[in-house]
């Protein structure tokens, strides 16, 4: 296999870390050194090679430990994954997506074998190997949805097509930032995004929904969102905040640079075609300070960032009371040099920190 | 690029109905599996039909699980622009031609309890479709489908046939009609009504389920609406640069692209609001014919549908 | 006061409207305590014709000025939930163009509106009005316990006994506002409950 999978926790004793070339890869979410809400899609068609970007739906290092990880808050709350009546339909055009999507841009890790509308689904890193009918759902142990987004990475909300307006009523939801999807589910576009302060009045919403609802089948989209998380926690839930809240506090300054994290969602957007349903797949990476600092460019670009965040955005994104503490970290790492444009680390043309 | 990806496909099957309607088959030229669509989508076909290019949306009517081909259904238009003619005349079995991936603009609602189909002549063909995918899942639909007369009546046979208990068929010429009023009220909470059809029968079943208290996201409806010739007219495209004549025979948005500005598009026929474009200036009349804009809209002087709307006056500026 | 003015607020916080009488093909009212009101307001001859009316009291004294509207079917009951098994045989059996009135409370309007969907409505087309008590139904995220009549913020969840801060954020699946444990990152820090809208 050409890919080494970790084996790591994201809770407890967080054993959880990122290999040297999981941190060249990260999706370092910042073009420039300030960050404002934008409609910033793009076509999800590829990317530079090895990159988060190159395939449909990215597996890296962390899959088999975050799929374990899953399966451990599925067995806690199986309110996680919900999927209303009417959306089975999208689930199986999800399993179909990512099983045809996966087979083909990894066919070292994943084979799908269809003989009609009997198909053979072998996950070798998971030691998966099923036989079942398509469109029955007798004969596969969950419903479609939920089969298949236990083997894959990142949060996965299925979203129902009607009046002009998108609907939450399907989901996988396990690695969130802090949003229940037992609460939204059934939720338009705009209820579920509700909370976000600013982005409504700046008609951000208005106009990313207009986009969503015009993707079409065989033209997927993405983007990048971001927030901060202490530990490398994956289920940063709203169900299980009374107990990892309190995380928050046991930043120090000396431990500050391994203990927080950004944490970069990959967002998708596909079409699907029998159900009309669009699915809206949340990836999520989680990445060190200290580890990011490795790269000049993002630790001149990550404490001017932080710096100049509004404060309703530092608040709304849970770190407004760490701010200070993670400037005091972060300067050290900004020589205000100019940075170039772009995510990209750009290791070999920018200068090394000064100091 | 403008539009829905593209397919490169081989017309496998040309079967002429009756007096009016021709079907098409497609199949991809590569040999592979086409995508499967939802019942109720379209596809654009571009016609190459000497310098001018011409790109109309049909429904697709065939198996939506169906990959090995796609069908489409065209009316002949003796009127119209000569789409429809070039479909009917000059397209035989083994030309390649290309088509858009699936859009629909009038999916089922899958929450329904029931779906009632109101179908008048060539407004069938999403229903064709949306039939197979409810028969595929158990659905509960009942369709009632309106034809002039019985030699127009296209799939009528096969609609009795397969489903006598759901279809119910009326024609013109015999003096039978839907009984609209009775029929919406005796659903169940829960059904949605679709029609397709011609626009007097699309107002017709709005204003009546309306009137009977029906919600309006329980009332859908589609009708493309083939650019209607016109009056030759010039344009200003302000961030192109550029001031384009608009010929009697082609549409505000063929002409742009035709000059080599893009703009994007989706049914070209009113429905999808994807080429509504802002007027910057103007002295003259207005010609609205979308779905897109409301009567305010319309009234207001400020946005325009290019792909069935014109302009008769002195000056038009747009925003493209 | 029967009448409040609620604040501007997030997107997914419901917005109750005034009723009005809408052409169908029957009517269904469902209100309590001073929702009673607004039935009255809005009620014609020819609308009660058609009409059921189902009301919970609450304490207040209502019944006999909706019983002498003359609707074609009147229920009182002691609670919703009581009235719940009488609610969804009456939209079992409903046509198309049936019209929804809810009146009173947000927990009664949530309930019934959320029946009336699972039947085939779209929320959009069922009225709302709200008056009396501005308490709310909170769920508490943590435990999903349903606390009823929540006056204060923050309150002690009824189930698990976290104390939660009251959130706009709504869900008209559960008919109830979202619960946050309000002193996660500082234990035992909890404020001084006031009203909900003070």
């Amino acid at each position: 296999m050409t890919i080494q999978f970790n084996d790591e926790s994201f809770r407890d004793d967080y054993s959880f870390y990122n290999s040297e070339r999981a941190i060249k890869r990260f999706p370092f979410p910042f073009h420039e050194d300030s960050y404002m809400y934008s409609v910033n899609m793009e076509q999800h068609r590829g990317g530079p090679k090895d990159s988060v970007y190159e395939k449909r739906f990215d597996v890296d290092e962390h899959y088999v430990s975050e799929m374990r990880d899953r399966a451990l808050v599925l067995a806690d709350d199986p309110l996680r994954c919900q999927s209303l009546p009417h959306m089975t339909l999208a689930g199986w055009d999800l399993l179909e997506l990512i099983m045809v999507s996966k087979s083909e841009d990894y066919p070292d890790l994943f084979e799908l074998h269809r003989d009609g509308n009997t198909w053979r689904w072998i996950n070798k890193p998971l030691g998966i190997d099923d036989t079942f009918t398509f469109l029955d759902e007798a004969t596969l142990p969950y419903g479609p949805m939920e089969y298949i987004t236990r083997q894959a990475q990142g949060d996965f909300a299925v979203l129902d097509q009607r009046d002009d307006n998108l609907w939450m009523d399907a989901g996988m939801v396990t690695t969130q930032a802090d949003w229940s999807l037992d609460f939204d589910i059934g939720m338009n576009f705009f209820e579920w995004h509700a909370p976000v302060p600013l982005a409504h009045e700046k008609g951000i919403f208005v106009r990313a929904l207009k986009f969503l609802l015009n993707i079409q089948q065989g033209a997927p989209a993405r983007r990048l969102n971001w927030t901060m998380t202490v530990n490398p926690l994956l289920d940063t839930s709203p169900e299980n905040y009374h107990k990892w809240g309190i995380q928050k506090t046991t930043l120090t300054p000396e431990n500050i640079g391994a203990k927080q994290h950004l944490r970069v969602e990959l967002q998708t957007f596909f079409r699907l075609p029998r159900s009309n349903a669009l699915v809206f797949p949340i990836r999520c990476y989680l990445c060190s300070f200290q580890d990011l600092m490795t790269v000049p460019k993002w630790g001149r670009r990550l404490h001017r960032v932080v710096r100049d965040l509004p404060v309703e955005l530092a608040t709304y994104k849970g770190f407004i009371a760490n701010r200070p503490m993670m400037l005091d970290y972060l300067e050290n790492f900004d020589d205000g040099l100019p940075t170039s444009p772009g995510i990209w680390p750009d290791l070999e043309t920018e200068p090394p920190l000064k100091t | 690029m403008s539009g829905a990806e593209k397919i490169a496909v081989t017309v496998t099957d040309i079967v002429p109905l009756n007096d009016l309607v021709t079907r098409f088959e497609f199949k991809r030229t590569d040999g592979g599996p086409l995508p499967t669509f939802s019942g109720g989508a379209h596809t654009v076909v571009e016609m190459r039909d000497g310098d001018t290019t011409r790109l109309n949306p049909y429904s697709l009517m065939s198996d939506p699980m169906d990959q090995s081909a796609y069908t489409i259904s065209v009316r002949r238009d003796d009127q119209g622009r000569g789409g429809s003619l070039y479909m009917h005349t000059k397209v035989a079995v083994g030309d390649e031609m290309v088509i858009s991936y699936p859009v629909n603009l009038f999916s089922l609602d899958l929450r329904a309890k029931k779906h009632l189909f109101l179908a008048g002549g060539i407004g069938i063909t999403p229903f064709l479709a949306q039939i197979k995918q409810l028969e595929r899942f158990n659905g509960h639909w009942e369709l009632h489908y309106a034809s002039r007369t019985e030699s127009l009546g296209s799939y009528v046979d096969e609609l009795t046939s397969h489903h006598p208990n759901e279809t119910h068929i009326y024609y013109d010429d015999q003096k039978q009609t839907i009984d609209l009023v009775n029929l919406l009220e005796g659903q169940p909470l829960g059904t949605h009504v679709y029609v397709c059809g011609p626009k007097g029968m699309i107002d017709w079943v709005r204003q009546t389920a309306a009137a009977e208290g029906w919600p309006r996201e329980a009332i859908h409806y589609e009708e493309f609406l083939a650019p209607q010739p016109g009056k030759p007219f010039e344009v200003k495209l302000a961030v192109s640069n550029k001031v384009i004549s608009v010929g009697e025979n082609e549409s505000l948005l063929e002409a742009m692209e035709r000059a080599g500005v893009d703009a994007p598009y989706l049914c070209r026929g009113g429905a999808c609001g994807q080429c509504e474009t802002n007027v910057i200036d103007y002295s003259g009349n207005f010609i609205h014919r979308d779905h897109w804009l409301d009567d305010e809209e319309h009234a207001g002087g400020q946005k325009i549908m290019p792909c069935v709307s014109r302009f008769e006056g002195k000056t038009l500026v747009l925003d493209r | 006061m029967t009448k409040f003015t609620f604040p501007e607020s997030i997107k997914s916080r419901p917005i109750y409207g005034t009723l009005e009488a809408r052409e169908g093909s029957a009517h269904l009212l469902v209100a309590d305590a001073h929702g009673a009101e607004a039935l009255l307001e809005v009620a014609t001859p020819e609308m009660m014709a058609k009409a059921h009316i189902m009301y919970i009291p609450k304490g207040e004294d209502f019944e006999a000025k909706l019983r002498a509207l003359k609707p074609a079917s009147f229920y009182s009951g002691p609670s919703y939930a009581a009235a719940e098994p009488r609610l969804l045989k009456t939209l079992e059996d409903a046509r198309m163009g049936l019209q929804v009135y809810l009146a009173g409370t947000e927990g009664l309007m949530g309930q019934a509106m959320n029946a009336a969907m699972a039947a085939g409505i779209p929320y959009t087309a069922i009225q709302t009005e709200h008056r009396g008590s501005v308490a709310r139904r909170m769920q508490c995220v943590h435990c999903k316990g349903i606390t009823e009549d929540v006056e204060t913020d923050p309150f002690v969840c009824s189930h698990c006994g976290l104390n939660l801060f009251v959130r706009d954020h709504y869900s008209r699946r559960l008919a109830a506002y979202q619960g946050v444990c309000i002193d996660a990152e500082d234990p035992g820090n909890v404020p001084e409950p006031k009203g909900i809208y003070e």
